[in-house]
């Protein structure tokens, strides 16, 4: 299979009054038709500003290098005017917070139909019929009733449910939703993730699903993409990943997470706190938590190297064992 | 993609889709819009209803009586030629001023120029001031800076020193006041408009209307303007009565209306001369004026409440 979106050697670096910090080095990533990638990391890992960046959705103090290509478009160096034909129509993104991302004054079918009548330039009748349409197959019930309700009618998975809609309007080849999850509590998240599957395998399209809980990623992804301190340092099947993790600080992430059917007496925690970015660790920016870490990890940064099952990880530790 | 629904195993989860007629039907309602939703919410306030009717009654009387009053506002009586108390078999219902001119049709006529004044000076101020505001708040940097530069050379600017040298320049014009006081009323609302934008702009749901593909013009027409419109609108309030009262001032310095023609402030300043004499030429305009603001407070307070789609 093709990828849709190609994410080569990306860098995100912000202009602070104490100097640049880079959030995003070097990542390369892609996504097929059809797929969903997870993309996981501790706050501040960089995994949003990722694909901000490829949104053009970037803090005006940022600049980004390298390519993001949607197609054979790179959306990088794209214009404004450009970027705008494309976000919505065939790229869309899922935001975090729903109870923020909705225009407050605007009806609910009026957003939606919004979108269409920009990208599609369709008449407001159409718009209308086709908002219902999405609100059914969102399964939002009564779609007729709550096109005519403001957001702050809603409750909260209700307008999540109303983002995702919003997104798959014009059916892009791309979504990314940024923890589209979070903000809402337990059942409504397995009912969202549940309709993300089924929006994966109805519209093929390609799913970008960024968040830091691992549960969610088991669910829904393919394959997963670990990032530590702005670089990936794991990727592979959501299968391999979380059955034989090679990079320590995936297996602390997965230790980390609690389970139903092991006994334990307090929760795991990996050591330490995430580095700050402005004063990144020399080597590997892991190894002042690192269980394993020996001197080469101190001097030398690993890079992202292809193991032979298709997983790639950042890790002098095989290396390491094998020379031994 | 396919057009056929997603079905869902779950039970129940197919249940509350309408049936395809009932769907037909649902289509033809038409949804209200945000302004038709304001007007039903202004209804249900009553201080604003009474404030709203009064005024129109009042603008109305004031542009359709003159018609129906025997005298003309200019019109002097010369059997009378002082102040006299309201006498019905001269036709001066609420008495003569004390050059023998009816009260009554010069308080109507004061008050087609208060009313216009307020209003048309007000609409230029409220252009103006919001689409400056929101471009310079949202655009931000460069475009941001020469605006809100050139704003505070226009605040530096004395007020009746810009005003004299467009009456200088242009002529003495009853309209060109009208463009004048707007054009300095509008630096407020910009700078007003402005902050609002500031913190609209990093809201979630600006950032989600440009992922999916808004252009900036249509983000500021449709995100960010009708967000400020609460604090707009009652700022407008504020600058009606405020625009009607620097109407009077300039009536007074001899810039404004010029007489025979008048203004319920001009009428006021001429009624204070003769308050001890004739206390009916102050308090007759002076009523209608205070009416006026007052309503137009009460209106505005209750537009604020009505476009609030929160406060449902």
């Amino acid at each position: 299979m093709t990828s849709v979106l190609e994410i080569d050697k990306l860098t995100v670096s912000f202009s602070t009054p104490d100097g640049a910090v880079e959030a995003v080095t070097d990542v390369s990533l892609s996504v097929e038709a059809g797929e969903c990638l997870g993309l996981v990391g501790e706050s501040g890992s960089g995994k949003s500003q990722t694909f901000m960046a490829a949104m053009g959705l970037l803090a005006d103090n940022a600049t980004a290098n390298g390519h993001i290509r949607l197609d054979s478009m790179d959306l990088l160096s794209a214009s404004e005017k450009k970027l705008n034909t494309v976000r919505g129509e065939r790229i869309a993104m899922i935001f975090q917070d729903p109870m923020t991302s909705l225009t407050p004054h605007m009806k609910i079918g009026r957003q939606l139909a919004e979108v269409l009548i920009e990208h599609q330039g369709v008449d407001k009748e159409t718009g209308r019929r086709r908002s219902r349409e999405m609100l059914d197959r969102v399964h939002i019930p009564e779609a007729e009733r709550r096109l005519d309700m403001y957001p702050h009618e809603l409750s909260g998975g209700l307008r999540q449910r109303v983002m995702i809609a919003m997104a798959l309007m014009c059916e892009p080849e791309v979504i990314i939703a940024d923890e589209p999850t979070t903000a809402l509590d337990v059942t409504v998240q397995a009912q969202i993730l549940d309709l993300l599957t089924e929006v994966k395998d109805d519209l093929g399209a390609a799913i970008v699903l960024i968040t830091h809980d691992l549960g969610v990623v088991a669910g829904l992804a393919d394959r997963v993409a670990v990032m530590y301190a702005g670089r990936i340092v794991e990727q592979g099947t959501v299968a391999d990943i979380f059955a034989a993790p090679t990079h320590p600080y995936t297996q602390g992430l997965l230790a980390c997470t609690p389970r139903l059917d092991v006994e334990t007496e307090a929760l795991v925690t990996i050591a330490g706190q995430p580095p700050n970015l402005q004063n990144l660790p020399s080597g590997c920016s892991f190894h002042p938590r690192c269980p394993h870490v020996f001197d080469r990890c101190k001097a030398e940064r690993p890079s992202l190297e292809n193991l032979s099952n298709g997983q790639a990880k950042a890790c002098f530790r095989a290396a390491q064992e094998a020379a031994e | 993609m396919s057009d056929a629904p997603i079905r869902d195993s779950r039970p129940g989860a197919n249940l509350s889709v309408p049936n395809a007629a009932a769907l037909d039907k649902a289509a033809d309602v038409e949804g209200r819009s945000l302004w038709q939703d304001a007007f039903r919410r202004l209804q249900a306030n009553r201080a604003a209803m009474i404030s709203a009717i009064v005024l129109i009654v009042m603008a109305f009387v004031c542009f359709v009586g003159p018609v129906l009053v025997p005298w003309s506002y200019e019109e002097i009586d010369w059997d009378i030629l002082e102040a006299t108390p309201p006498n019905f078999d001269t036709g001066h219902y609420l008495g003569t001023d004390s050059l023998g001119r009816d009260l009554l049709a010069r308080i109507l006529q004061g008050g087609q120029v208060s009313f216009l004044v307020g209003i048309l000076a007000t609409s230029v101020a409220l252009v103006i001031g919001v689409t400056v505001g929101a471009t310079a708040g949202f655009m931000g940097g460069r475009v941001d800076q020469v605006l809100m530069r050139f704003v505070d050379v226009m605040y530096a600017v004395p007020l009746m020193f810009f005003i004299i040298i467009l009456m200088v320049v242009f002529g003495r014009n009853f309209y060109l006041m009208f463009l004048a006081i707007g054009f300095v009323e509008w630096l407020t609302m910009s700078r007003i408009v402005r902050g609002q934008t500031l913190t609209l702009k990093n809201k979630e749901f600006i950032e989600a209307a440009r992922a999916s593909g808004g252009s900036t013009a249509s983000i500021i027409a449709r995100h960010i303007i009708p967000n400020v419109l609460g604090v707009v609108i009652v700022y407008v309030t504020l600058t009606i009565p405020q625009v009607i009262l620097l109407e009077s001032f300039l009536s007074f310095l001899g810039l404004g209306v010029q007489p025979p023609m008048t203004s319920w402030g001009a009428l006021i300043a001429e009624g204070a001369q003769e308050m001890e004499i004739t206390p009916r030429t102050l308090i007759l305009p002076a009523v209608c004026l205070s009416t006026t603001l007052f309503c137009f407070n009460f209106l505005g307070d209750g537009l604020r409440d009505a476009l609030d789609p929160k406060d449902r």
